[in-house]
């Protein structure tokens, strides 16, 4: 069973947001760091890098396969994690405290089409 | 003519074992296989050190015999045969006339004369089964697709000869060299007993019964050994050096291009023979490398292998961060002309190259029984 924290915003693509006034704190779902197995590598962007909605911003990668994360909400990144450079596997061991990026969001009306907590277990089947 | 078959997916005879353990399945070779039980590091790291156990039950088996057995394997492969006793295993490839790869494969010599076995990639059972039923017109020997009658798993791992000896009983092991097997009994049914594998560590392969099969693998996990699926398979045979038909070797891909030449024996005839010698002799455009990138990125495999300047000279076969040695490393088919020691390659992986160099393919130094 995986782990669903109430009060974050999900994506269909399994990542999770956290609303921090106009900042998206942005991470990836425990389901997802389940499905991926061990993780042992995160390409991650740069500070100041533009994100779009619905399109790629990074990767992680497990032993056997590459995974795109995908961008919940359009922005500019004001701050990556780079503790994740060196230690990837915090990915696995919490998800919820592991996360990627922090984006400044240029259109937060973009957080309605994500899913709530309800919607996320829906989603997810379990 | 021909006809469109849906064939559903098979089962070995363990997919129950591996549904009640909770792996992970998935489709591979037309068969719904164990990816990984735990963790594919931690079950990687059991076979390193310890001992682990794959199904392998979905591997085929084909039965040549008859006054001409010899004469006919010896002409579908590679490898020489001749003055090859009972009682040994020989790798080699099958190859069409044009040097392509029909498949990489096991010949036992069997202890009757002119008896061998042939194990060959579960992919490729029936391509194979109707290929050497086909060369074998005009040979007096008989062809048999025993595949579904036989079970097989793999012990493998620096303890695999202790397990085998202790929790089977089977002190015949500690008898065999590398590629040796003999055969043995369980519940009176034949079992092969055969020190290979495809990890790059000293194991054996147990051929018997699907019935005994579920058996021996129910006793072997009592006894604790590690069950590991088909993820850690393949990060273990990369590691070695090995190649899997598909990526490494293939129609397009000879053993001459991914540098298993030392499997082809020209002083005999054989189906590719000429096309061979003439790649062996320089007339080949690409050659099967390993490469090693300087990042922690993962070279995956389809990804293009690039010059500094980006033009495109080969693409990744096979790649992975390698758990036994932490390094992120690639086979990949490149152009001849990059394929000597030290070349300096870019891996392009997503948006950005990362360099790297041409290494010995054999990444991980092997524990084979000498």
């Amino acid at each position: 069973m995986s782990k669903i924290l109430e009060g974050l915003k999900y994506s269909e693509s399994h990542e999770w947001v956290k609303v921090e006034g106009d900042i998206a704190v942005v991470g990836v779902s425990d389901f997802a760091q389940k499905e991926m197995g061990d993780i042992t590598y995160v390409d991650l962007p740069e500070a100041d890098d533009e994100v779009t909605a619905g399109e790629e911003f990074g990767a992680l990668e497990s032993v056997k396969a590459s995974s795109d994360l995908i961008s919940p909400v359009s922005g500019t990144v004001v701050e990556v994690n780079a503790d994740l450079e060196d230690a990837p596997e915090k990915v696995n061991e919490d998800a919820y405290g592991s996360w990627i990026i922090k984006v400044k969001m240029s259109d937060p009306s973009e957080l309605d089409a994500l899913l709530d907590a309800a919607g996320y277990k829906a989603l997810i089947g379990e | 003519m021909s006809e469109e078959i849906t064939q559903a997916l098979q089962q070995t005879c363990l997919y129950q074992e591996h549904v009640a353990l909770g792996a992970k399945m998935s489709p591979f070779a037309g068969f719904m296989m164990p990816i990984q039980y735990s963790s594919i590091t931690q079950e990687h790291l059991a076979v390193r050190q310890k001992v682990g156990m794959f199904d392998v039950s979905h591997m085929g088996e084909i039965f040549v015999e008859g006054p001409q057995a010899e004469l006919f394997v010896n002409w579908i492969f590679t490898n020489e045969i001749r003055g090859f006793q009972s009682g040994k295993v020989l790798y080699g490839m099958m190859c069409y006339p044009e040097g392509g790869v029909v498949d990489d494969l096991l010949v036992y010599r069997e202890f009757e004369p002119e008896h061998f076995l042939l194990v060959v990639n579960a992919a490729n059972i029936d391509k194979d089964f109707a290929w050497i039923q086909e060369k074998a017109k005009g040979f007096n020997c008989t062809v048999r697709n025993e595949s579904p009658e036989w079970g097989q798993i793999a012990v493998q791992g620096p303890e695999a000869e202790k397990t085998v000896m202790e929790v089977l009983g089977y002190q015949e092991a500690a008898g065999l060299g590398f590629y040796e097997y003999c055969n043995v009994e369980y519940k009176g049914k034949r079992l092969i007993l055969s020190r290979t594998g495809y990890t790059g560590e000293d194991g054996f392969e147990l051929y018997t019964t699907p019935e005994n099969t579920v058996e021996i693998w129910k006793r072997l996990l009592d006894a604790g050994v590690e069950p590991c699926g088909l993820g850690c398979r393949d990060t273990l045979r990369f590691e070695a050096g090995l190649p899997l038909y598909g990526d490494e070797l293939s129609p397009e891909i000879s053993p001459v291009m991914a540098g298993l030449g030392m499997f082809c024996k020209y002083d005999k005839d054989f189906i590719g023979k000429e096309a061979l010698l003439d790649q062996k002799a320089g007339n080949l455009s690409k050659k099967l490398v390993g490469i090693e990138i300087e990042d922690k990125a993962i070279p995956r495999a389809g990804y293009p292998v690039e010059l500094e300047d980006g033009t495109e000279v080969g693409v990744v076969t096979t790649g992975y961060h390698s758990i036994s040695l932490d390094k992120s490393i690639c086979f990949a088919l490149v152009n001849k002309e990059c394929s000597a020691l030290d070349t300096p390659l870019w891996v392009r992986i997503r948006k950005k190259t990362f360099p790297g160099k041409v290494v010995k393919k054999r990444f991980y130094q092997t524990n084979y029984k000498k």
